[in-house]
Formats: C-alpha cells, structure tokens, sequence
C-alpha cells in the first residue's frame, strides 16, 4: 500500500489558526455533543408528550400522535434539513423569513430542531410502547383513587414506563449523536465535518477519520456507562430488571 | 349508598351485565360471587365509573354516575377500591403509596398523609413496611397495603375485586381477617369473592351473578340455607365440596 | 403562497429525477440490502458459532459500525476502497472505483451490521427443539442452519428485514455528502441549476414520504398477516 502514513499529523498546526489538528477534531467533538444534548431534549419533551397521545383513549388525540409519528419517520432527516434550511425561510412572510435566514449559527439551531423533532418521534414510539407495556390496573387503580388522567400519567404511569424503556432510549440517544454528522449538510461543522476539513488541508486521510472514528468511540463508551449508572440509580429495589 | 338500577353493558355485541338492579345500605357488606365471566367484576367497576355502562342509572351517596356534571375523580377519591393484583405503584416505597392520592387528590400536607398512612400500616400489620417498595413484600402484605391506601382515603364504602383470587393459599387469611375487621367496624363494602366463608361470617346479603344477570340477591342465610335457583345451587355445591 | 412558485421544474427535469436519481436510489438500495443480508446471516453465524476468536471478531465489527455515523462510513469507504481494491487486484497504485461501486461496497458493509444483529435475533427466536430434531435426522450443522434454522429466522424477522430496508432506503439520500446524483442529488441539482430550492425540496420529500409510507403500510399487513398464521 503506497500511503504515506504520518501519525503525528494530529500535533502539527492546522491552517485555521485555532491550534493544532487535534484541537479542530477536538472542538468537532464539543460541538457534536452541544447540538446532540439539544436535539435529545426536543426528542424527549417531544417524543413524551406524543408517546402519551397514542396511549389516550381520546381517538382524535391518538390519530394526531399516529399522524405527527409518520410524518417524520417516513422522510430521510436530510431532506427534513434541507426543508427546515433551506425551504421554511422561503415559505414564511417576507420579513420573517429573511430575519430567519439571518440568524448567527442558523445550522445549529436548525440542526437541533430538525434532529430533535426526527429523534421525537422514536421517542413517541419508545414511550408507547412502555406505557403499553404496563399492567391495565395501574391505569385502573390510579383512576379508582381519584388521580386524574394526568396525575395516574405523571406520578404513577410514566415514572414506571420510562424505567422500562431506559435500555431503547440509551440507544435512541446515540443515535442522536450520530445523527448529528448529518448536518454537515448544512454546514455545521461537527466532529465528522472537522475530520473532513483535516482530510483537505493535510491530505492525510485515514488518519483524519481513524481521528474520528476513535472518538466516536469514546462518545458511545461514555454514554453507555453513564446511562448504566442512571438505570442503577433509577432501579426499583425487587422490581424484575431492577435489582 | 350504592343505588344500581337497571344497568345494561356491552363489549361490543357481547352483552356483560343485563338489567343488573340491587342496593348497598350504609354499614351493609354484600358479597357478590358467581362462575367466571359472569359479570361480577364488570358491576363493581362500574360503580366506581372505571367501566363505563350504556343504559341505566347508578347512584353512589346521592350522586349520579352517569351525569356529565358529576366531578368522576372526587367521586371516585370516596370510594375505596381493592383490586385482585393489588395494583401498588411499584417505583413509589409503601409509605408513598399511601400518601400519593392523600396529597394530590385530598390536599392534604405531606406530614398529615404520612401520619395516616403510618396509622393504617400499623393497622394492618405492617408498620414495619414503610421504606420498602412493594416488590419486595408478599402478595399477602401487597394487598393489605392495597387495603391500607384505600383507607387512607376515608372512604364512605369499599369496593373489593376478588382481593384473594391472586394469593397463595396460605396468605388468604391474613387479607381476610383485615376485612373481616373492617365489616365489623361497619364499613359499607360490596366484595366479589369465592371465599364463602368470608361471606357467611360477615355478608348480610349475597348476590349471586351468571352470564351477566343478578340471578339471586338474598339475606345470607337465606342464601346459604336454601338458594333459590338452580344456578346458585349447583355453584354452591362445586365451590362448597372443596 | 406559491403564486411565485415555480412547480412546472419537476415536470421538466422529470427524466432525469426518475430515470436517473431514483433509478439509482432503488438500485442501490436493492442490492445493499441483498448484500447486507448475505454478510449479516454470514456475521451471525459467526458470532453465534463455537468459534471464540471469529464471534470475537465479528461481535467487535458490528459494534464498531453501530458506533459510527453513516456519514463517516460513507467517507471512510469512499477513500477506503480505491486501496482495497489494489490490495485485492495486485495492482501498483490504488484503483479508481466508481461513484455506485463505492456507495455499494460502503451501505453493504454498513448495513450488515444492523442486519446481523436482526438475524441474530431471529436465529435466538427459534427453539432449541428444532436444530435438535434436525441433527437427530441425521443433518450435519450446515444442513440444520440451511434448510431448517435460517429458514424459520428469516421468515420470522422478515417484517423486521423489510422496516430496516425502509430505513437504508431513506439513508441512502445520504450519498449527497459526495456529489452522488442519486434522488436527492438529482432533486438538488436541478434545484441549484435553476434555483428553485423550495419546489425542489418540497418535492423530493412529498416523494420519499409517499414511497416510506406506502412500504411500511405493506410491512404492517404483513406482520398481520404473519401474526394471524401463527
């Protein structure tokens, strides 16, 4: 193989003047994890509030959940941030819409919105699902002791379905993560687009991407074992899964 | 206190009560009993509204059910109600349990609810229990806990949903003698049970339901001496030879 | 609103959005999954196999993959299989591949993990009864996986195999990162070309949205279907 490997490349000064190679995968990084935790809090106040629409008994309320589900499960998420990029600011009256196209750091917002509301709706479908999974009673014995709906949702259903649903939600949240590189798309430059910007500049591709790759890594690590700590944490003592 | 008159119930095409009519005086115990599928659990979750039903009228302390202006949760905060898998909130400790609709459908301070709740643990034998969370007490316990919070509500009634039918043999007892306590009290309770001898300790009328119509409401030792129907007969004498 | 709009751009660049972008999209897609799946079944076998070091290897593979975004693989890929195929040709400099070889190499290797793991699943579903009863007949292991395990983990997973379909179909858009006219790279094309982003955009996805919709009302069916067969 005639590639010339240069490992040391990551302590060399980059050309945006920032530093050296590592500090721009590093700041990559800072920002994949800032527009991630963003993203994951619209999914979840989001994905919960619909999670539980399609769990009423209401028809209208479980048709708008089913209907919100769909329209961001059946588009590719960088068609919904072209829409949200490039479409919405066209759509809207005139002066919004360039007020709006004028926003500092707009692929960050935009990227935080558009991955938060596309993580929503797995969230719904997680939250569904855990709330389905509950007995009936629980339902019933809440409502016989006068808790209203959304008391019997907020101190009795929902602190029960979200310890269940922890493992798929941990997944949901590294999906975010990655999900994030999407946006280089509209030109945030996050851990994958520094990775890409390094690749340009010192033509050293593979160790650029071994770079990211290794830190992507790191992130999932991390991630895994802080949510492990939190379902500890959140165990119901005798509970099955608990423990 | 329980007026249900001429109450129908379908699931669909499938018709679960017909025409079901009986009364529950205050202090009175009623012993609902019947095979099952025969509609005894849908008739008492019906007069705490968790079931809805299509024709007829139940009246609860004066106050109609089926009358949209009727305040449901208040109502039902007055009825106390026992299920047959208990039902306690698993992430909330015993103690919790017990406060949770005190504070939030009662209004009561924390400080008041933990003191009634520690009152009726106590009550029930298990003052022990507190801190602990339900999964790591018995079903026996589970249930008088289940009991305990209902009471915690200062019900005008109890409602009990065949509160034995999911405990081991040898825990029925100690579910038994805390209500067994409770009838003696006075409380008003309507319970659908198979423990006959529960009933013919305390009940003071028995019902007795197939396919979803009251087939015999009778005095107890009418019921006992001499059922009426043939239905009751042969479910007697099933439930008696074991 | 769409007074000054311009929708009349799809019906001209109708051909090339069709023929061309979605051609290419359904064609990438179709064979990545096919692929995918062959290397998924095969990464299962071998993580489920008495083999410590190859359910090692395969196990770290799949976990590698999951951890990283599509976008990254994509780019690793891109820059990886010029020197793959020198390695595998023998030949003195890294060998020019093309935009679709690349694309298919990079979700092949992609989405096997993802189908491994569904296969795994499916292999886990079935009961211990059954390659029991299979080698009581006499069937070797190869046997017992070919005609009596695989067959029942496919069908079982099938609604599974079908929904992960629809997610690398929509994944696939994300060829556009390195100028690939595929559907969206063909919609946004014509959209910069002639300046009409809004139409364009809207477009694509009403388009993307219909077929996603149309595949999982299918997939519901028949996972009804199933259900009711059981």
């Amino acid at each position: 193989m005639n590639y010339h490997w240069n490992w040391r490349i990551f302590w060399e000064p980059a050309p945006n003047g920032t530093g050296n190679y590592l500090d721009m995968l590093l700041s990559g990084l800072v920002l994949t994890i800032e527009t991630a935790i963003c993203a994951w809090i619209i999914a979840l106040a989001f994905g919960a509030v619909v999670g539980v629409m399609r769990t009423l008994p209401s028809k209208t309320a479980s048709s708008v959940g089913f209907a919100y589900v769909e329209f961001f499960r059946n588009m590719p998420l960088l068609v919904q941030l072209f829409i949200w990029f490039f479409v919405l600011p066209e759509l809207l009256p005139h002066g919004s819409g360039l007020w709006l196209k004028q926003i500092p750091n707009a692929p960050f917002y935009t990227a935080a919105i558009g991955i938060g509301l596309f993580m929503s709706a797995r969230v719904a479908e997680q939250t569904r699902a855990g709330i389905n999974s509950l007995p009936r009673g629980q339902k019933l014995a809440a409502t016989a002791l006068g808790l209203t709906t959304a008391q019997a949702y907020r101190y009795v259903l929902l602190p029960m379905a979200f310890r269940i649903i922890m493992p798929p939600l941990t997944s949901e949240f590294l999906s975010t993560i990655k999900n994030t590189s999407v946006a280089i798309t509209i030109g945030l430059i996050e851990l994958t687009g520094e990775a890409r910007a390094m690749q340009e500049f010192s033509f050293q591709v593979f160790e650029a991407f071994t770079g990211a790759t290794v830190l992507y890594l790191l992130i999932n690590v991390v991630v895994v074992i802080a949510m492990r700590f939190l379902e500890r944490a959140l165990a119901v003592p005798g509970y099955i899964g608990g423990k | 206190m329980i007026e249900i008159s001429h109450v129908d119930k379908w699931y669909g095409a499938f018709q679960a009560l017909k025409d079901c009519t009986t009364s529950v005086a205050k202090g009175e115990v009623v012993v609902v009993c019947g095979p099952s599928g025969s509609g005894k659990s849908t008739l008492i979750k019906c007069v705490n509204a968790l079931e809805p039903f299509q024709n007829g009228q139940i009246v609860v302390d004066g106050i109609k059910l089926n009358d949209p202006k009727t305040d449901l949760p208040k109502l039902r905060a007055r009825v106390g109600m026992v299920f047959q898998h208990f039902e306690l909130f698993p992430h909330l400790k015993i103690i919790e349990n017990l406060c949770l609709a005190q504070e939030k459908v009662l209004g009561r301070s924390h400080a008041e609810a933990v003191a009634k709740g520690s009152k009726l643990l106590d009550r029930v034998g298990l003052k022990d229990h507190a801190r602990k969370y339900p999964a790591e007490l018995s079903g026996g316990q589970q249930q008088r806990v289940a009991i305990a919070r209902a009471l915690a509500m200062d019900p005008i009634a109890m409602l009990f949903d065949e509160p034995t039918s999911a405990l081991d043999p040898e825990m029925i007892s100690e579910v038994l003698d805390v209500m067994v306590d409770l009838a003696r009290e006075g409380m008003t309770m309507m319970v659908v049970t198979h423990e006959m001898g529960f009933a013919s300790k305390v009940a003071h009328r028995v019902i007795f339901m197939d396919q979803g119509e009251i087939v015999e409401d009778a005095l107890k030792t009418d019921f006992f001496g001499s059922p009426r129907s043939d239905r009751a007969q042969k479910f007697l004498s099933k439930i008696l030879s074991h | 609103m769409f007074a000054s709009f311009d929708f009349d751009v799809i019906r001209r660049s109708f051909g090339y959005l069709f023929l061309d972008g979605m051609t290419f999209t359904l064609t990438l897609t179709g064979l990545a999954a096919l692929g995918g799946l062959i290397f998924g079944t095969l990464i299962a076998l071998m993580r489920l196999s008495g083999f410590k070091l190859l359910g090692r290897i395969a196990g770290l593979y799949v976990d590698l993959m999951r951890s990283l975004p599509l976008v990254l693989v994509i780019f690793w890929f891109y820059f990886l299989v010029p020197y793959i195929g020198q390695w595998v040709t023998g030949s003195s400099r890294p060998i020019q591949v093309g935009a679709f070889t690349s694309s298919l190499v990079t979700f092949i290797m992609f989405e096997a993990a993802y189908f491994s793991e569904i296969m795994r699943a499916g292999i886990q579903s079935i009961s211990k009864g059954q390659p029991a009863a299979a080698q009581a007949l006499g069937l070797t292991y190869r046997q017992t996986m070919r005609y009596v395990v695989l067959p029942q983990a496919f069908r079982n997973m099938l609604p599974v195999l079908l929904t992960q379909t629809i997610v690398l179909f929509q994944d696939t858009s994300l060829v556009y990162v390195l100028s690939i006219p595929d559907f969206l790279g063909a919609a946004s094309k014509v959209a910069q070309r002639d300046g009409r982003l809004v139409e364009m955009y809207l477009f694509a996805a009403a388009v993307y949205f219909i077929i996603s919709c149309l595949a999982s009302f299918g997939v519901r069916r028949l996972q009804a279907r199933i259900a009711f067969v059981h």
